[in-house]
């Protein structure tokens, strides 16, 4: 009964949410109620005893994504009567490409493949089930290969990344701080003895 | 007997037993709460007697005796301040930013163990959460920076959010080597792996020692305390995120940096020095050591800010990045090998 009202709670949460984040004017606002959207289902991943995945969610989300996400959209200066220039020309196709997608959703997610009489409710795991184990175990037992796959990748986009930033020559004048931990006193100081000018 | 386990005995007959454990929980809530507002209150007055004495002053000492009510006066003061809200300033986030920065520091209390049977909730990940919640307070500052509509404000913002971003990376990789040592996410788990006949030397501080080290510092910078206070910086950006906040909105701002600095304590002494071990095996076990040794940490974010000069920005990010980040990966897979090869007296299975 109790986590029946939790689920309701996050569900509604999740779907005001998001449905806030493509309404809302503000950019920073709309970033912020995604933030809510994550925080909302990772409360009904906890619902569903998935502790580790809920709390990386959050973790991983919430804590560095939207983080860095917040960071870029406070620094631009989005005009947004510019982006909703030409609304009505383009609300037929948006319209056929929603309906589209709509349909497919449903027909993958809908009652005929996830319906009560296909998959029943999620029996509550003994109080020794441990998500975190099982999860690891999984990754690292039995899928390791495609999970070995997946990280190298993941390697390569990163590697991609960072050399697309770092293409033009750098110009700058910035202080280069690994020189400067280097520095000794004694290649910047010199300590002379000054003598006292003889008075006349 | 214990006096929860009394109030729950007198309550059984006269409730519902789901409004007794609700009412068991809510006392706990507080008996944590109410001890920790009195630390961070006092924690605050610790600090300028530690920072005078260092600097041969001696710090308040005029209100109640040797100035032991001064946190008492302050939080007056805060209180009967008016609430200023700038024009053209974001309402509703203006006066949420605080909250969302005093929250996570108080949630994260939850897993904290004090003693042996001593935790509010004893969940199996409760290092990840710990993690996940410490990586949240960052919310309260970029939002105050933000939502401010003031320059100053929103430097101090953007700085803080790099700068802990960058942090926690370095934070969670030394964290990982704590829960590859412990085979555990849990942390009554991970203080029960730190059981030895050696005692202080059982405790994981010694083989994980530079872990020991970046999780403390990168606590530090996390919290935004001297000397990666850059966020603050007054002397450039009179005083970051919060410029524009007076009274009690401030103060929670206050609050949650010193409920910051206390939870970063007393998650070192849990990860890394035994939480409520005792040193030594021939003296009891007890909450005391747990107390103790997250004082200790505390006195030294004390230390730290009379002592070390402010960090420059690009040094903060190449330290954590370049030197920290490497550190940590590198004494990762060290400790995998140590506990696979199950390395005496530490990783004995």
């Amino acid at each position: 009964m109790f986590e029946q009202v939790l689920f309701y709670v996050f569900a509604s949460l999740v779907v005001i949410s998001a449905t806030m984040v493509i309404c809302i004017k503000n950019p920073v606002h709309a970033a912020l109620f995604l933030v809510l959207a994550f925080f909302s289902s990772a409360g009904l991943w906890l619902l569903l005893e998935a502790e580790f995945l809920a709390i990386a969610l959050v973790l991983v989300y919430v804590g560095a994504v939207m983080v860095l996400f917040l960071f870029v959209v406070m620094m631009l200066d989005i005009n947004l009567a510019e982006l909703r220039e030409g609304f009505a020309r383009y609300v037929p196709v948006a319209v056929l490409v929603s309906v589209g997608m709509l349909i497919s959703l449903g027909s993958i997610v809908g009652g005929d493949n996830f319906g009560l009489d296909k998959i029943a409710g999620v029996e509550p795991y003994p109080s020794d089930y441990n998500n975190t184990k099982v999860l690891g175990l999984a990754m690292y037992q039995d899928y390791i290969w495609p999970f070995e796959v997946a990280a190298v990748i993941l390697l390569v986009a990163i590697v991609a990344a960072i050399t697309l930033t770092l293409r033009t020559t750098r110009q700058t004048k910035a202080a280069d701080p690994d020189h400067q931990v280097l520095v000794r006193s004694k290649d910047r100081l010199r300590v002379i003895k000054v003598m006292p000018e003889e008075e006349e | 007997m214990s006096p929860l386990a009394l109030v729950e005995q007198i309550l059984e007959p006269l409730l519902y037993p789901s409004v007794v454990a609700v009412v068991v929980i809510v006392l706990k809530i507080l008996a944590i709460m109410l001890p920790l507002m009195a630390a961070v209150a006092y924690t605050t007055l610790a600090e300028r007697k530690v920072i005078g004495y260092m600097q041969v002053r001696i710090g308040p000492n005029r209100v109640g005796p040797r100035g032991l009510l001064q946190p008492i006066a302050d939080a007056l003061k805060l209180m009967c301040k008016e609430l200023i809200i700038p024009t053209g300033s974001s309402r509703f986030l203006f006066l949420l930013a605080p909250i969302l920065a005093l929250g996570p520091a108080l949630a994260a209390w939850a897993v904290i163990p004090f003693g042996s049977e001593m935790v509010l909730a004893d969940i199996n990940a409760g290092l990840l959460y710990v993690l996940a919640l410490t990586s949240l307070g960052v919310y309260g500052i970029i939002i105050a920076g933000w939502a401010s509509n003031s320059k100053y404000a929103f430097l101090g913002a953007m700085r803080s959010a790099a700068q802990i971003v960058s942090y926690e990376i370095a934070m969670g990789f030394a964290l990982v080597g704590v829960l590859v040592a412990a085979r555990s996410l849990n942390l009554g788990d991970i203080i029960e792996a730190q059981r030895g006949t050696l005692g202080i030397f059982s405790w994981f501080w010694l083989p994980l020692f530079p872990l020991f080290i970046i999780y403390f510092i990168a606590g530090v910078a996390e919290t935004n305390r001297a000397p990666f206070d850059v966020s603050e910086g007054e002397s450039e950006i009179v005083a970051g995120f919060h410029v524009e906040y007076a009274g009690m909105a401030f103060a929670l701002f206050f609050l949650a940096e010193y409920a910051n600095m206390i939870l970063i304590s007393a998650l070192t002494a849990v990860m890394f020095l035994g939480g409520w071990l005792s040193p030594f095996s021939f003296i009891p076990d007890g909450i005391h050591w747990f107390l103790l040794k997250t004082g200790g940490f505390l006195f030294l974010f004390l230390w730290f800010r009379a002592t070390f000069p402010r960090y420059r920005y690009d040094q903060i990010m190449r330290l954590g990045w370049k030197i920290f980040l490497p550190i940590t990966i590198v004494w990762v897979m060290l400790v995998a090998a140590m506990v696979v090869w199950q390395l005496p007296p530490w990783f004995v299975k």
